[in-house]
């Protein structure tokens, strides 16, 4: 609880903070970039910050959203109806979950050198496909084709309903669902079990390789939903910057939302506050005209005194038993 | 014993979370003695060991070093004082070598502040140190290839070289075999002649007889007694550990009916890491099983085994007569067969958890509709189970890591209880339990007996084998060495058997009511 109240009121000084850093970023135009960031970056920090509750950890998110990128577009080149792509492409996604899972569980490899082996290779595999070069989803000009993704793109990412950017509508969606089910349903008990204490799920009977795979299942399936998104809002999508980072990111919204990479610690409302903080922070970098080559270094800033802090308040809880 | 005490602590008191460990505590221990402490688990003696070593800084006390008055201090003071302590898990870096431990942390250097590793003076003087403890490997050997016996050894010969006035052995003889207790025997006479004083904590009441010049025993983290060298006898310090009368602490009142059925049957079993010889034995309804042993027997294995951690090569299980596959936890619940398991720490809690969550978590079959949760219905599991196992908490919310051990353990039987188990093993039951909840946990055991449970006690502590059984199954090495009924139970007995041995009465057919080979269970 202390935690929640923590990432929300970082959330809230970094808001007070942008909108009054200027006339322009009160504008409805400054608060909708940000909505699209958080939008499909949201969705795979919620991915990941599942996985980590559950004691996992996924570095190939990154690649996954890229290689989904370039294939949704080729998929849509070849004449796919983007609805069809888009559920081939989630879907593909999931399967690479399912093999990471089944890696982890069954092999017992460490989830740490299994995704980060699925950060080269589908980070190479995108690469390949379109031989390096950056393709866009408008391949093809006939009319016909050019409406029905015009309005697959309007209805996921460019519309919006009373100013709200579908994109963001999209991430209070998954977050809502996805919600319920880690705090309302035994499933989601299950992976804080697994996440804490995995000998004890499995000696209260719990499927413990069941639950775990389904995580990974989870957080590879919205890092393809997120790829959909991301390649419908730029039109454009480059094999070698789409999605790179992004498993850093996330992993990052993450823990400022309460995730610990010890695993069994996170909510769901923490998560979504904690992937807030980096579209905010960005945007007051370029706000106060902060250059983007120190951006990062104001992101590690920022995430190294949150982690100081929380420790500090951790501390100061097990003082006071 | 004119000489003033080498150390003397007095009225010491420590607290963790939900738990007196310590409660005004006091022991002196004087030049070249052998002072036994001994008490039931839970009793304090490791904590007060680890408050005179520095570890844990107690919340009140003195401490007297040769008469003089000195404060508590961290443990790099307490070695430069000349208290060693060498817990009951040895700590040792495993992956480097004999002088590389010996010294470690404080290695001899050349070269100034090159600090290069002085390896040949090192090694010469650590020889000397292993021909003091007997142990004859070279310096050069990792720690890790020895057995545990020898590695003891290192760690009391670390101790010396940290010219010990004072060595803390806690549990030393836990995993030795009898070879090697009987080495360590010796090194622990040559200490005294060196007038080196020496703590031995322990609860194998045999070894206490054999080593210790004077025995102080402990209660619930306070003094119940102490006895001089003549005076030191089994039953003189079993009722001081426990405090009560042996009657009033084993209840039994559950009989076992003459025309019982056979809940479990287990035919032939072996499994990965346990014996070749394939193990066979039943359990009745309303019957408590002991199953006593040496550490390493593989009681613990074959819990495991029939529980679905550990794989299982041959062999059948029947429960209520019909056979049941078991290769996951989630299999062995469903057939009504339940672990409470050894290490509740780690396999039987989630620790950060509360303790409402922790009952909860097998139990959602009967919580749920399609997968949600009724809060309603896991709050009032939570409240009854509390209420039910006096389970002393601040709320069910209380993370359970937080509780003390014998409240941890009622709340991993109260998992258990909400479902209708056949069969429950309960391996090590009460260890780091106090005596209360000792007495709630085995009133519990008589009460699901009385309710026609079949249950299985593993135990490596004799009076609770004792005390609880109507019979007594005996593994030695990882086979049946025999069994016992109520009428041949007694401490020779069983550890004769567990030591490989014979007597009279055992027999060590397969089964306890007259078992006909072959026939199916009704």
């Amino acid at each position: 609880m202390i935690r929640l109240l923590g990432v929300l009121l970082m959330v809230v000084v970094l808001y007070v903070v942008f909108v009054t850093s200027g006339e322009s970023a009160r504008s409805v135009g400054a608060h909708q970039d940000i909505a699209n960031w958080l939008g499909y970056y949201g969705i795979v920090t919620v991915g990941v910050g599942i996985l980590i509750i559950s004691g996992g950890i996924d570095l190939s998110i990154g690649s996954v959203v890229g290689l989904g990128a370039v294939s949704f577009s080729l998929l849509l080149r070849h004449g796919y109806t983007p609805f069809v792509a888009a559920v081939l492409v989630v879907l593909g996604s999931s399967a690479i979950g399912v093999f990471h899972g089944l890696l982890v569980t069954k092999l017992r490899l460490q989830p740490f050198l299994v995704t980060l082996c699925g950060l080269f290779i589908y980070r190479g595999l995108a690469r390949w496909l379109t031989a390096g070069d950056s393709i866009g989803i408008f391949g093809r000009t006939d009319e016909a084709y050019v409406r029905q993704v015009k309005a697959f793109q309007e209805l996921l990412v460019k519309g919006d309903v009373f100013g709200v950017k579908n994109q963001l509508i999209a991430l209070i969606v998954v977050s809502v669902l996805l919600g319920l089910f880690l705090h309302g349903t035994k499933w989601g008990r299950y992976l804080y079990a697994i996440g804490a204490n995995e000998e004890a799920a499995r000696y209260a009977g719990i499927a413990t390789d069941t639950y775990k795979i389904l995580a990974y299942v989870i957080c590879s399936t919205l890092a393809g939903f997120a790829s959909v998104l991301f390649t419908l809002d730029n039109s454009t999508v480059s094999p070698v910057s789409a999605g790179s980072w992004l498993e850093l990111y996330a992993i990052t919204g993450a823990v400022l939302g309460g995730c610990s990479l010890r695993g069994g610690e996170g909510t769901l409302p923490g998560m979504f506050l904690g992937a807030a903080i980096l579209p905010l922070l960005r945007q007051i970098c370029s706000f106060w005209e902060i250059s983007g080559e120190v951006e990062y270094s104001v992101i590690g800033a920022f995430l190294l005194v949150g982690t100081i802090a929380d420790e500090l308040i951790k501390r100061r809880g097990a003082l006071r038993r | 014993m004119n000489a003033p005490p080498l150390l003397e602590v007095s009225h010491v008191r420590k607290q963790f979370p939900g738990v007196q460990a310590l409660d005004g505590v006091s022991l002196a221990v004087y030049p070249g003695e052998v002072l036994a402490l001994v008490g039931e688990n839970g009793a304090g003696k490791s904590t007060l060991m680890k408050v005179v070593a520095g570890i844990h800084r107690p919340e009140a006390g003195t401490l007297r070093l040769n008469g003089k008055d000195v404060p508590f201090a961290g443990v790099a003071e307490a070695m430069r004082r000349g208290i060693v302590l060498i817990h009951q898990e040895l700590n040792l870096a495993e992956n480097l070598s004999v002088a590389s431990n010996l010294f470690l942390g404080r290695e001899k250097v050349i070269g100034g502040p090159l600090g290069w590793l002085a390896r040949g003076s090192m090694n010469a003087d650590a020889q000397a140190l292993l021909r003091r403890v007997g142990l004859a490997v070279s310096p050069a050997h990792t720690v890790g290839d020895l057995p545990p016996g020898q590695r003891q050894l290192v760690e009391i010969a670390r101790a010396l070289s940290l010219d010990a006035r004072l060595i803390i052995m806690d549990e030393p003889t836990s995993s030795l075999t009898q070879a090697e207790t009987d080495r360590l025997y010796e090194v622990i006479d040559d200490l005294k002649r060196h007038g080196v004083s020496v703590v031995y904590i322990s609860h194998r009441l045999a070894e206490v007889r054999r080593v210790a010049d004077r025995v102080v025993v402990f209660r619930d983290g306070k003094n119940a007694g102490m006895l001089a060298k003549a005076e030191i006898a089994h039953d003189a310090m079993v009722r001081l550990m426990v405090g009560r009368d042996l009657q009033q602490l084993y209840p039994r009142r559950h009989s076992l009916a003459a025309d019982a059925r056979v809940r479990l049957d287990v035919r032939g079993l072996t499994y990965q890491g346990g014996s070749s010889q394939p193990l066979s034995f039943r359990l009745h309804g309303g019957e408590v099983v002991g199953m006593a042993g040496l550490v390493g027997a593989g009681r613990t294995e074959l819990a495991e085994a029939l529980f679905g951690i550990r794989r299982v090569k041959a062999g059948a299980v029947f429960i209520d007569g019909s056979p049941v596959v078991i290769r996951h936890p989630r299999q062995a619940v469903r057939a009504g067969l339940l672990l409470v398991p050894e290490d509740r720490r780690h396999h039987g809690l989630v620790l950060t958890e509360s303790i409402r969550r922790n009952l909860a978590l097998p139990n959602f079959d009967r919580l749920t509709s399609f997968g949600w949760i009724w809060r309603g219905r896991e709050r009032a599991l939570a409240g009854d189970m509390m209420q039910r196992l006096r389970v002393r908490a601040s709320g069910p919310g209380q993370a359970a890591g937080l509780l003390s051990g014998g409240n941890q353990q009622k709340v991993v039987l109260g998992k258990w209880l909400a479902r209708k188990p056949r069969v429950v093993i309960f391996d090590e039951p009460t260890r780091g339990v106090d005596v209360g909840a000792r007495s709630e946990i085995y009133a519990l055991m008589d009460q699901l007996a009385g309710e026609g449970v079949a249950i299985l006690m593993i135990s490596s502590d004799l009076e609770e084998v004792l005390g609880m059984s109507d019979r007594v199954l005996v593994l030695h090495e990882g086979h049946l060495a025999g069994e016992l009924s109520r009428a041949e139970l007694g401490e020779e007995a069983v550890m004769q058997l567990a030591t490989g041995g014979r007597p009279r009465a055992a027999r060590t057919s397969n089964s306890g009511v007259q078992p006909t080979p072959g026939s199916e269970p009704a």
